[in-house]
């Protein structure tokens, strides 16, 4: 059927919301393994792309398909997050009346989960390695016990990360992790995308162009819902289009914001 | 359960299912003694613990606030009544067969869907079922929409009027504006016996204490941080792969069913159910029961319940009009300055108390010894109380 390399696959997806498209035409395609970085001005696609793949919109025209051969569309965010497909947003969203230990005891992938199998399980002593080594790559052991309400921006950001990666998808969308995170922070969390993407697809959303050089090997520039270009991050940049849409409308930003 | 709360609950269910009963039973003449209105009182204080029990479930749990669980007390109220209506049989004010409000209203034959309640067993099936289902179908429709926040409770106000208007009406054969009452025996026991009542009472009580196991088995269960969870981030949980929508659903048919019970439990203690107990204002009532108590803590609900009425039935008598001002003011209050209600303040009066305690005895800095004693190495760490916004 399909490219049988890619892990997500978006043909001709338009997506309209009362007249505005967001998406338009769009086709894009990611290899496995693949670390890739989405740009682009504000309003140009980003998030609705992610809300595609995620479930949460659902495209007017064109095919979604993930892995080899699962059509998305029909299917709901729970599923779609069952299937392999994880998302961290853009603000931590986060489950602050939980302890941080249960946030991620909650997102482990497990074989069902609906209201009755959760019902009869407590305790499954397996668990608690796995919740435990999630809570130790996005360097939270030592909170586990605290509720999540009780932790800094960047830990609730690291913590979404960690429920992301324990629910072990194939394909992990996260939008804007670093927005509003200190420098050190910022460089941890390049850190920790590259170590999670040696064995999975993960597809970031990014405004900030210092954090993309850190970890970007390909770079998609989106631009009114469609692709203006994609490449290495060096050449992408150098692009006469992109410097068009993306650095000179920062420039009229700035002019206007002086 | 830990083993404080099981100790805790085992001498709650002692007092309230077995002492409150025996010290009734007593010789008037005894110091201990406890009057067949107190009783009576109490049976009913409880009957409405065992809806509170239900709201919190769905309200401090999930998060999910309804304004008409009066219908669901109402619809469990009314098929015991019906029961009980038919029970009189012959005995009534008309010596007819038929219900005396379907005599006054020239009503000549029993309508059909009153027969099914000549059966005890089924009458007892119908407290559970009939606002069991009603629940799972309006929760369905609801929770599928994605109807959430503000607008659910909006949508279950509007139910909680829209069902007082039909009860209201002669046509539905309920009774009318003036419900069913005049009861005289409850599967043949009589109820103007103080025996009758006492047992009556100490169902309602062991019915209580059932539920307070049920409501705590689920929120002890992964389901029930499941619940806790929807309340912080529903978006959140639907990307970890659950569906909200059949968390709440689930919850909203629990909590229905135990309002129903209520309302059975209460029908024959009190005597009377009109429609004026399934409408908007006893709705709301409801909540604020949970608000005073403490949301999401199951105990606070049944005490806010139980708290709130008895001071209703002592200001009625005493003080008629300050009723309702007192109700406002509460409530007020509780959003206000005890937004976990009185469980959630007294919990961290005692934290407050313990930290001051420690810091007395210890040089280290409170906060840090306490939590790192506090810390389990691995698993099942309970998070500190987070205090939260109102009605949310």
């Amino acid at each position: 059927m399909t490219s049988t390399g890619s892990i997500i696959y978006l043909e001709d997806v338009t997506v309209s919301y009362d007249g505005f498209k967001a998406l338009s035409r769009l086709n894009f395609y990611m290899d496995r393994r693949e670390l890739r970085v989405v740009i682009g001005p504000n309003g140009a696609g980003k998030t609705t792309l992610l809300d595609v793949i995620s479930g949460r919109a659902k495209p007017e025209h064109g095919r979604v398909i993930f892995g080899d051969h699962t059509d998305l569309l029909p299917l709901r965010e729970n599923d779609i997050a069952g299937l392999g497909i994880g998302r961290k947003f853009q603000t931590p969203s986060v489950f602050v009346n939980l302890s941080v230990w249960d946030n991620v005891e909650l997102s482990l992938k497990r074989a069902s989960k609906g209201v009755f199998a959760t019902l009869l399980e407590r305790d499954a002593g397996g668990e608690r390695e796995r919740i435990a080594a999630t809570l130790a790559t996005v360097g939270l052991a030592d909170k586990a016990a605290r509720p999540a309400g009780a932790l800094s921006h960047g830990e609730k950001q690291w913590l979404e990360i960690g429920m992301v990666i324990a629910q072990d998808p194939e394909l992990l969308l996260v939008d804007e992790p670093v927005a509003g995170m200190t420098d050190e922070e910022t460089s941890r969390t390049g850190e920790l995308l590259e170590s999670i993407a040696a064995d999975r697809s993960v597809l970031v959303i990014e405004h900030d162009m210092e954090f993309v050089r850190q970890i970007a090997r390909k770079v998609t520039v989106l631009h009114q819902g469609t692709v203006l270009c994609e490449g290495p991050v060096d050449q992408v940049q150098n692009d006469p289009r992109v410097l068009e849409v993306y650095i000179g409308r920062r420039r009229e930003g700035t002019n206007a914001h002086g | 359960m830990p083993r404080r709360e099981a100790v805790a609950l085992g001498v709650a269910a002692l007092l309230l299912v077995v002492a409150l009963p025996i010290c009734n039973a007593l010789p008037t003449s005894s110091p201990l003694h406890l009057s067949d209105f107190r009783l009576n009182l109490f049976g009913k204080f409880l009957a409405y613990a065992i809806l509170a029990l239900g709201l919190d479930l769905l309200w401090g749990y999930a998060g999910v606030l309804s304004l008409g669980h009066g219908v669901f007390f109402g619809l469990g109220a009314y098929a015991m009544g019906m029961h009980l209506m038919l029970e009189i049989g012959a005995k009534s004010v008309y010596q007819s067969a038929l219900p005396d409000f379907m005599v006054w209203n020239q009503v000549k034959e029993l309508p059909l869907f009153w027969r099914p309640f000549y059966s005890g067993a089924f009458t007892l099936a119908a407290i559970v079922l009939v606002p069991g289902l009603f629940a799972l179908a309006f929760g369905f429709l609801a929770f599928r929409s994605r109807i959430r926040g503000v607008y659910f409770s909006i949508i279950t106000q509007a139910l909680a009027l829209s069902a007082w208007l039909v009860f209201n009406r002669n046509e539905m054969r309920l009774g009318g504006t003036n419900g069913l009452a005049d009861f005289k025996t409850i599967f043949g026991f009589s109820l103007n016996q103080a025996s009758t009542q006492r047992g009556l009472y100490a169902v309602t009580a062991l019915v209580l204490v059932v539920a307070y196991l049920v409501c705590r088995w689920i929120t002890n269960s992964r389901a029930g941080k499941v619940l806790v969870a929807i309340r912080d981030s529903e978006t959140r949980v639907l990307f970890s792969g659950y569906s909200p929508a059949r968390y709440k659903l689930f919850v909203f048919v629990v909590s229905a069913v135990l309002a129903g019970v209520a309302g059975a439990l209460y029908a024959p203690q009190v005597g009377i159910i009109t429609p004026a107990k399934l409408g908007v204002l006893p709705s709301i009532e409801m909540v604020v029961w949970v608000a005073a108590g403490g949301r999401g803590t199951l105990v606070g609900a049944a005490l806010g319940a139980f708290g709130v009425n008895w001071m209703q039935s002592w200001l009625t008598t005493s003080y008629p009009d300050l009723w309702l001002l007192f109700l406002g003011g509460l409530f007020m209050g509780v959003v206000l300055f005890f937004p976990d209600g009185l469980v959630g303040a007294l919990a961290r009066t005692a934290t407050r108390m313990m930290r001051l305690t420690r810091s007395a005895s210890s040089t280290a800095t409170p906060t840090e010894s306490a939590r790192s004693r506090e810390a389990p190495r691995t698993g099942h760490p309970r998070p500190e109380p987070v205090s939260r916004t109102p009605l949310q």
